[in-house]
């Protein structure tokens, strides 16, 4: 009933029909894409590590996660990480401490990367988790939103997400504070 | 109580008023670094301004698509008239559930529609899971600012109202405990309550689904783990395509805080398996904005709300002034909207120096609108009545050129000689103001003397 009615009245209501405008992407104004991308990452409160394979990915956990408890879905570090949470009620992913997963790609100009349920195992795991680990290629950087909507083009995804940093919040008086609800520190490993 | 009276008040701060007005100010200048770090900002503006023209003019064909692609998906589709229509149909969607107890994330369209106090008579807890919000909600209070909600609460305010609600040690101030605390405090909320309420700040018509952006995380924390999530948009939210998030992304956080894009930009396709998705699509006076002709640009808004931060007017007045879910100048649009009455004096409430305009990543001419309400209110006789009694002598002083010339003198004699005839609380003008010191004569007198004889 107020489906009709609504409908009705924007019929009656609505302006004459104007165009759509075309969507620019106005170019790529970044020598380095990956300097681009740490710079803007870092100074959300962001942190960025650069790798050059799954085995020093491997050890920069073991050096500074030892003792919690840690999640992932990527096979090469299924060593460091259990993979059986998969399948188990979101709820019992509270006390994870860190949580690995794959991006599919990064924005230069604001620092996001691009995550969609298949990556992310489980909807809830980047947001619950105390620290999120992301890893995406460095070649698999794109410099604006236009670009990345391009390379998403008409995906088809239950849920998708662009993860900028940690959970922050600045309500208190405007003091940044990272950990809102979510990861208290979010990094990213840049691999070759 | 009215705008101003509601402005005296906040103003009797003096300190406050101050710290309100620069707070907001700082936060308007990091607007201006993030904008103009884009050289094609003002294309942007102009790009998303033309779509949101183009979604106006097609809006019942976008939804009618959107409606299809999101059931395609899973997720139910719902239509409110207006904010009863809408309120009952998440008290229904909850009932069936057996649920008396929620979390919600920001959602300013549940603002308007007074959600929570409807929820809360018939029984059910809402918990606000935005800091911000939920700091309000624990003082009682509406939202202040539609972006920054406590925008007016002062940390050490915040640990006395944290001491007796949390349990935060007696005099903490500290924002890092402050929130960590609140984080320990929702988390508690977020793993035991079944159903989420989120707003919507997109929803795309080509593919059926819907984006929310927070920095928090506070709306995927509550959607993933509930059983049943339940999002609230009004019907303006809608945009054609997928790209034209590229465009609407870049500019809502570089408006609103001048952050390059928020924490999490969450694009809602399906529900998860075993989830229940709900979508509710609301009116509430949004079809009648879009016919009138002069005012329909304000459904743009993206409520990034820039033109807050900007205006000298809601600086200086303190949102709850506005007596309004969304404050300031947007507001001071929309509300006349919904009930012209109450309303009436939310258009004066601007000194109309465009800034807001200026500002606005969708190109409403908010300045211009505020004006347009003014003759408006004032033509169906809605205006406040000061205002309509001053405006009238006004015309009547300015429409006889003798009785102007006369006013004048009698004026500048005034302010001369008897200072205290103007400079007193029954003048409006004297308020927060000296009075300028006056002329010896008039332009008119001056341009005779000099010019006239020639
Ligand atoms: S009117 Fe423009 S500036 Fe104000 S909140 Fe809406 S989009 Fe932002």
């Amino acid at each position: 009933m107020s489906r009709e009615k609504i409908l009705a009245a924007v019929a009656k209501n609505k302006p004459d029909l104007t165009p759509l405008p075309e969507i620019q992407n106005f170019g790529n104004p970044y020598a380095n894409l990956v300097e681009q991308f740490k710079a803007v990452l870092t100074a959300i409160g962001g942190e960025v590590v650069y790798v050059k394979d799954w085995e020093e990915i491997r050890a920069y956990i073991q050096t500074h996660f030892g003792g919690r408890r840690i999640v992932t879905n990527i096979d090469p570090l299924a060593d460091v990480a259990q993979e059986s949470w998969i399948k188990s009620d979101p709820h019992s992913l509270e006390d994870v401490g860190l949580a690995i997963l794959k991006g599919q790609f990064g924005v230069a100009e604001n620092g996001s990367i691009w995550v969609t349920e298949t990556e992310m195992g489980q909807r809830v795991t980047p947001f619950i988790a105390e620290t999120l680990a992301l890893v995406i290629q460095k070649s698999e950087l794109v410099p604006k939103m236009h670009d990345a909507y391009i390379r998403i083009g008409g995906e088809r995804y239950g849920f998708g997400a662009f993860i900028a940093g940690p959970s922050k919040t600045a309500d208190i008086e405007q003091s940044l504070v990272l950990g809102a609800h979510g990861p208290k520190s979010m990094l990213a490993f840049l691999m070759e | 109580m009215n705008h101003a009276d509601a402005a005296e008040k906040f103003n009797k701060d003096f300190d406050r008023t101050t710290w309100h007005d620069e707070t907001l100010w700082w936060v308007r200048q990091k607007r201006d670094r993030a904008a103009f770090a884009i050289p094609e900002w003002e294309q942007l503006r102009e790009t998303a301004s033309q779509i949101k023209h183009n979604v106006l003019s097609n809006l019942d064909n976008y939804l009618i698509e959107f409606e299809k692609n999101a059931q395609k998906n899973g997720i139910t589709v719902h239509w409110a008239a207006d904010a009863h229509e809408h309120n009952q149909i998440i008290l229904s969607i909850l009932k069936s559930q057996g649920v008396t107890e929620i979390v919600k994330s920001k959602s300013m369209l549940t603002e308007e529609c007074h959600l929570n106090p409807y929820l809360t008579e018939n029984g059910v807890e809402v918990i606000d899971t935005d800091l911000g919000e939920r700091i309000v909600q624990l003082a009682d209070e509406p939202p202040s600012h539609i972006v920054l909600p406590c925008i007016h609460w002062k940390k050490e305010e915040i640990g006395v109202l944290f001491h007796k609600h949390l349990g935060t040690p007696e005099g903490c101030a500290d924002p890092v405990l402050l929130t960590h605390a609140a984080r320990a405090n929702l988390r508690e909320k977020f793993l035991t309550r079944r159903v989420a309420i989120t707003g919507v700040n997109f929803a795309v018509a080509e593919t059926g689904e819907f984006v929310v952006c927070t920095n928090e995380g506070n709306a995927d924390m509550g959607a993933h783990l509930a059983d049943v999530h339940i999002a609230c948009m009004g019907i303006e939210k809608i945009i054609p395509k997928r790209e034209h998030l590229g465009v609407f992304l870049r500019l809502l956080t570089r408006s609103a805080t001048g952050q390059p894009i928020t924490t999490y930009s969450s694009h809602f396709g399906k529900p998860r398996e075993g989830q229940q998705m709900h979508i509710v699509l609301v009116d509430n006076g949004r079809t009648v904005q879009l016919g009138r002709e002069q005012f329909r640009n304000s459904l743009k808004c993206i409520r990034c709300g820039a033109c807050m931060n900007t205006c000298p007017v809601y600086r200086r007045s303190g949102g709850h002034s506005y007596h309004n879910a969304v404050a300031g100048p947007i507001g001071a649009i929309l509300a006349p909207n919904l009930d012209m009455t109450k309303n009436a004096d939310l258009p004066f409430a601007s000194t109309l120096c465009g800034s807001c305009s200026n500002v606005c990543p969708v190109k409403i001419n908010i300045h211009e609108q505020l004006y347009e309400w003014r003759q408006e209110l004032t033509k169906s006789g809605h205006s406040p009545t000061a205002k309509t009694l001053s405006m009238k002598v006004m015309s009547a002083v300015l429409s006889n050129p003798t009785v102007y010339h006369l006013s004048g003198k009698i004026g500048r004699f005034a302010m001369a000689n008897a200072p205290f005839v103007v400079n007193n609380s029954f003048n409006p003008w004297f308020k927060q103001r000296e009075m300028p010191e006056p002329p010896k004569e008039s332009f008119g007198e001056w341009y005779k003397k000099n010019r006239g004889e020639k």
